[in-house]
């Protein structure tokens, strides 16, 4: 199963996580504070070298390891307020928890379990999402 | 090992992170992300009479739930290599939450907040179970999270990821100067 490789993608992604301390409140909060470069250089770089990865794989029509063209879509720009309410939403759950979802899955496997709770609490406010998608202004 | 024992300056791992773009792209041809993960978890319950859920979450899903299965083998692996004794954040930091009534330093996470019994009173009840629910609820309102909208999609140079990012931080901020010190106080 093609998908399965993603499984180890995801653990690399996890260590990766961990030793960068991205999944630390404390260093979220130093973020949040302006009283360090740490998480500005980490996020920063990776969207210097993700932004030439993709310029790379589009400029030599790179194929995927199935031999299948790589498709970068642009995701479509709906409305201002869909991204910012939704984004400013996000970031108050960011800063609260010191976690992204990508952190809390790495701080439940890292042994800090009582994380499960605002990771399932996340999946009921996707849930939730989906229920009033219809009538949130998008 | 010491490579995978010890915590990496930022530009180690700003590396590392950035090449996890061309990574999911040259093995599934998918894009980075984390946060579709909750829609697909929702979408494997039996909930297609909710439009946003009606898809098969097997077909589009799969590949970023083994992803963030991986990621928490991956915390563990990295846990079980060496736990983190403590991070080295700035002096400012130390004293900012200080004020704040954070004075336990040691650790990946404060003790103080990360434990089954703050979870029962009311500001962990605020901190932890709501701020988990905002990540849920905001990232897909936003159509992402600081995987696939701060680095996959301003590496696209995505116009929604940008106004996406602007709000991550307004909300951000809000919560780190408004709100936090009510709730902590």
């Amino acid at each position: 199963m093609k998908d399965a490789r993603l499984l180890f993608a995801g653990i690399m992604f996890g260590i990766v996580l961990t030793r960068s301390e991205a999944i630390s409140w404390f260093r979220i909060q130093e973020m949040f504070r302006f009283q360090s470069f740490h998480m500005y250089g980490i996020i920063s770089l990776a969207v210097i070298i993700g932004g030439l990865s993709i310029q790379g794989i589009k400029r030599y029509q790179l194929k995927d390891i199935d031999g299948h063209d790589i498709i970068i879509e642009n995701q479509e720009y709906r409305t201002f307020h869909q991204y910012i309410i939704g984004g400013f939403i996000f970031g108050i759950g960011w800063a609260f928890t010191g976690a992204c979802p990508g952190p809390l899955y790495a701080l439940v496997g890292n042994g800090v379990w009582v994380v499960i709770v605002p990771l399932l609490m996340a999946v009921i406010g996707a849930f939730f999402y989906g229920i009033l998608r219809e009538k949130l202004p998008h | 090992m010491s490579f995978l024992s010890n915590n990496w300056p930022w530009y180690i791992s700003g590396t590392i992170i950035g090449l996890f773009v061309p990574l999911l792209f040259i093995l599934r041809g998918k894009t980075f992300g984390v946060s579709a993960s909750l829609r697909h978890i929702c979408a494997a319950f039996p909930l297609s009479q909710i439009k946003y859920f009606a898809y098969n979450w097997k077909e589009e899903g799969a590949w970023n739930l083994y992803f963030v299965i991986g990621i928490v083998i991956g915390g563990w692996i990295a846990g079980y290599i060496s736990s983190t004794d403590v991070i080295d954040i700035s002096e400012k930091t130390k004293q900012s939450l200080t004020a704040i009534g954070i004075t336990q330093f040691e650790g990946l996470v404060p003790k103080q907040i990360f434990n089954w019994g703050y979870l029962r009173t009311i500001p962990g009840l605020i901190q932890l179970a709501i701020g988990g629910f905002l990540i849920g609820f905001g990232t897909r309102y936003a159509g992402g999270c600081t995987s696939g909208h701060a680095i996959s999609g301003l590496s696209n140079l995505q116009l929604s990821s940008l106004v996406a990012v602007v709000g991550f931080f307004a909300g951000g901020l809000f919560a780190t100067h408004v709100l936090l010190p009510l709730i902590l106080n």
